[in-house]
């Protein structure tokens, strides 16, 4: 078991996303209250005081983004849910849109209410189908039930939620990128200044949070903030929903109280490495965090500050488990092939820099590795932090630095020998319908 | 487009005022969705009717991974690729679809049936591999549980 769960907290049933599910849960109660007897400053107050962090992979207080909302300035602030769920290894915001379509709901409503918004979105990514109609669905419901629209419980609170989605883009998921999307044009980054709390969406206040620390936001204002602290860690308090996928037994979403034993979590909870090979690496929280070998995770626990004090981050929760005997060089080709694909070209750095990793590294691979390329890789990666709009250079940068880190004997035997040191692997050894080997190098 | 514009126009109701831009993706998705793809007419239509430049639309065309400026085949396969899928098989899954309908990634067969393509994170590594089919994710692919979908969507 992985400690006490604030959003995994009922049994998943061929209808437990409906609306008279959710109602049988005490589902909406906590919205009647808000917009009946307390103001939005008190929403506010109390998710601040539950230092409710950002689980869209930087962990920012979700109390003090909101705190940037100025009430009664004669404009109109936006809320949207950030559901462009792409970070490779995420898959954790989809059990909330296909289980809990409307927890997701009554938080935004809460939300709203505490920011005055009158128009929220769900911008949900274009290839998820079932999450996509399980939201829209709830939308549906709420609107019927009358916890969306005009006079919200016979409030005064009026809310539409429109359900926007993406059409293939990784970078918008970066929220600034999201937004110019969500304007209906081709998702380019913004730089800051200003925050997009000051001039977001068609330039008016605009609050995005992630699915999951919205889902929060209900039990926060239900329970008390000191409730919610009593969870976690003083640091990070509350819980987690960590993807995990790759070489393991039980790959699939966990909610994982903060402060739980990283390696207990992979070795009881997931069952361990696929078929009992042994533990290489693990990203801990999305690809463009830095891996951490078995050694590395052996005294962390699965909260922000302990996996960032060894040097990577708790990032999305998407964890990524690898075997021993996993080519890192055919890796880290996916990740540049990927960032490469997705970089949007605005920026230089990015742009180029995606193009020429992704070159170094397929040179490599072909057996027309340099040993200079290493360096050249960790050159390019350094270049790219800090100068871009958007946070996707650097994430290249910092995946790329993590694994050469680790692994730089890996590379140099390639460019030395013309192949692999794990024969090109990326499936786990013992993969069951592992295909003919084929020569790599 | 034009037989499209009543449920543009419930959709319009939804935003809120001044929000016209914004109709540009969902109403490509629903183009799209219509015709199979996004024709030149469409791109005049849409542009007239929410009053938005061309080269907005156009550039949103190109921008998202989504959105196709030509048919395909009926049935669209759409492999991923990432880690966690490769991690898990994927580059044996996209050699076998590749060799069972005979072309590459890319490519759409003699008969208009199949299109296969090649895709980035789908969001469902827990279930690697993943293949996309139309909007269907199919997921914990192998060999035969692919002869087992190519056989039917045949059919």
């Amino acid at each position: 078991m992985t400690g006490t769960k604030l959003l995994m907290t009922f049994p998943v049933t061929a209808d437990s996303h409906t609306l008279e599910s959710y109602c049988k849960r005490g589902g909406y109660a906590t919205l009647e209250k808000v917009v009946r007897e307390m103001r939005p400053e008190q929403v506010t107050k109390e998710v601040a005081a539950s230092g409710l962090l950002g689980h869209g992979g930087a962990a920012f207080p979700a109390g003090r983004k909101w705190g940037v909302i100025k009430l009664n300035d004669e404009q109109p602030h936006y809320l949207c849910a950030n559901a462009d769920e792409g970070e490779p290894g995420t898959f954790k915001d989809r059990w909330i849109l296909e289980h809990a379509p409307h927890l997701l709901i009554e938080s935004m409503a809460i939300t709203a209410y505490a920011l005055q918004v009158r128009h929220a979105f769900v911008y949900i990514r274009g290839e998820f189908d079932l999450p996509w109609r399980r939201i829209a669905e709830a939308v549906e419901e709420a609107y019927a039930a009358g916890w969306l629209g005009e006079s919200i419980a016979g409030s005064a609170f009026s809310l539409d939620i429109v359900v926007y989605r993406g059409a293939g883009s990784y970078v918008c998921g970066e929220a600034s990128g999201l937004l110019t999307s969500l304007e209906g044009r081709k998702g380019y980054p913004r730089n800051r200044p200003p925050r997009l709390t000051v001039r977001g969406l068609y330039q008016r206040p605009t609050v995005i949070n992630n699915v999951e620390t919205l889902a929060n936001v209900t039990g926060i204002v239900r329970d008390g903030a000191a409730a919610f602290r009593k969870v976690g860690t003083a640091k990070s308090p509350g819980t987690q929903l960590i993807s995990i996928s790759g070489h393991v037994q039980r790959p699939g979403v966990y909610e994982v109280e903060y402060g739980y034993s990283f390696a207990k979590f992979i070795r009881e909870d997931c069952g361990g490495v696929l078929g009992g090979l042994g533990l290489k690496c693990v990203v801990p929280g999305g690809i463009s965090t830095k891996v951490l070998t078995a050694a590395d995770i052996e005294p962390l626990t699965l909260d922000h500050a302990s996996v960032a004090a060894a040097g990577s981050g708790l990032g999305s929760g998407g964890m990524v488990v690898v075997a021993e005997g996993t080519c890192m060089v055919r890796f880290l080709q996916v990740l540049v092939r990927f960032y490469h694909h997705e970089s949007c070209g605005q920026c230089t750095p990015c742009r180029e820099g995606m193009g020429w990793m992704h070159r170094i590294v397929d040179r490599i691979v072909a057996g027309e590795g340099q040993l200079e390329d290493i360096d050249r890789l960790l050159a390019i990666s350094k270049a790219n932090d800090g100068t871009t709009i958007c946070g996707m250079g650097d994430a290249a940068g910092y995946a790329t630095v993590g694994i050469i880190a680790k692994f730089r004997d890996e590379f140099e035997h390639w460019i030395k020998s013309g192949r692999s040191l794990h024969e090109g692997r990326l499936e786990a050894a013992n993969h069951e319908w592992l295909r003919e080997a084929v020569p790599h190098g | 487009m034009k037989h499209l514009v009543a449920e543009f126009d419930v959709l319009r109701r939804r935003f809120p005022a001044g929000f016209e831009s914004s109709l540009v993706l969902p109403c490509l998705r629903r183009i799209q969705e219509d015709r199979g793809w996004v024709a030149d007419a469409d791109i005049d239509a849409l542009a007239d009717y929410l009053g938005v430049p061309r080269i907005q639309i156009e550039e949103v065309l190109s921008y998202y991974t989504q959105f196709r400026r030509a048919p395909i085949g009926r049935w669209h396969l759409q492999a991923c690729r990432n880690l966690s899928c490769s991690m898990r098989g994927a580059e044996g899954v996209i050699e076998h679809l590749g060799e069972r309908l005979g072309i590459g990634p890319g490519e759409t067969t003699a008969d208009g049936r199949f299109t296969l393509s090649t895709v980035e994170c789908l969001g469902s590594c827990g279930t690697a591999p993943v293949v996309m089919v139309n909007e269907t994710y199919h997921e914990d692919m192998s060999p035969e549980r692919l002869d087992a979908l190519i056989e039917r969507l045949a059919s």
